[in-house]
């Protein structure tokens, strides 16, 4: 299979819901297979990429920080960048802007950015295909 | 004709829009196009050979590809499917935008 670019949009917060574990594992599927991805991610999951996420303990478990093992979504986005550029792919990862500031979630990981909707509509036009995962 | 790939990710018993989404699903085979039903996460509640699942059963024979994701399966204990239904991985999602499918998420 030759090397797609694929625009996708999520919409997902952090920690709460099914949609982002699939979408991380479609999102990785494409990785492996070194494609282009361009991702928008707007509302809630703009705060995917945000750098002062931590790992915590379970101190009702009695684990701690590396024994929870707790995962957080800006390493998997850090992780995904890294996974696609050692397939020969390329990840663009958008935050929208006004969705951050609304959170305060404005610093992100390496190799993501500030955006807006005009990159969506950018990325619909330059890609194969498109994906959007819409909350519940 | 196009193709379509339908992923549906909600369990019908929770929400009444998964009957609309299977509609849509026999709306675009019967109009002539190629359909496959992906379902995912909760969604996989309703490929239980047990489920009271009507709307569900109905796309069975329709020419409606159905596919229950396996790691869904597996996460819920689930090791038996109704008729029609049939185990897949997530790698047929990108299998079908490589393929230029019309892809929607439900």
């Amino acid at each position: 299979m030759s090397q797609k670019t694929f625009a996708i949009a999520l919409m997902d917060p952090p920690d709460e819901a099914e949609n982002l574990t699939t979408a991380f594992r479609i999102l990785d599927v494409m990785a492996r297979r070194g494609h282009n991805i361009n991702v928008f991610a707007y509302e809630g999951a703009s705060g995917l990429a945000f750098a002062r996420q931590a790992p915590h303990p379970n101190p009702v478990h009695g684990k701690n920080v590396a024994e929870e093992n707790h995962p957080t979504t800006k390493d998997q986005v850090t992780a995904l960048v890294a996974l696609a550029a050692k397939n020969g792919g390329k990840v663009d990862w958008v935050n929208c802007g006004m969705c951050v500031d609304e959170r305060g979630v404005g610093e992100f990981v390496a190799d993501t950015r500030r955006g807006s909707p005009a990159d969506f509509h950018s990325f619909c036009e330059a890609s194969d295909n498109v994906l959007t995962i819409p909350t519940k | 004709m196009a193709e379509y790939l339908l992923i549906e990710s909600r369990d019908p018993f929770e929400s009444n829009d998964v009957g609309y989404y299977y509609e849509l699903a026999r709306g675009l085979v019967d109009a002539g196009n190629h359909v496959t039903l992906f379902l995912v996460q909760n969604a996989v509640l309703a490929a239980r050979p047990s489920a009271q699942a009507p709307q569900l059963r109905a796309l069975v024979g329709t020419g409606i590809k159905i596919l229950a994701e396996d790691f869904a399966l597996k996460e819920r204990g689930i090791t038996k499917l109704r008729d029609g239904v049939q185990i897949a991985p997530i790698e047929i999602v990108v299998d079908h935008l490589e393929a230029g499918h019309k892809t929607l998420w439900h």
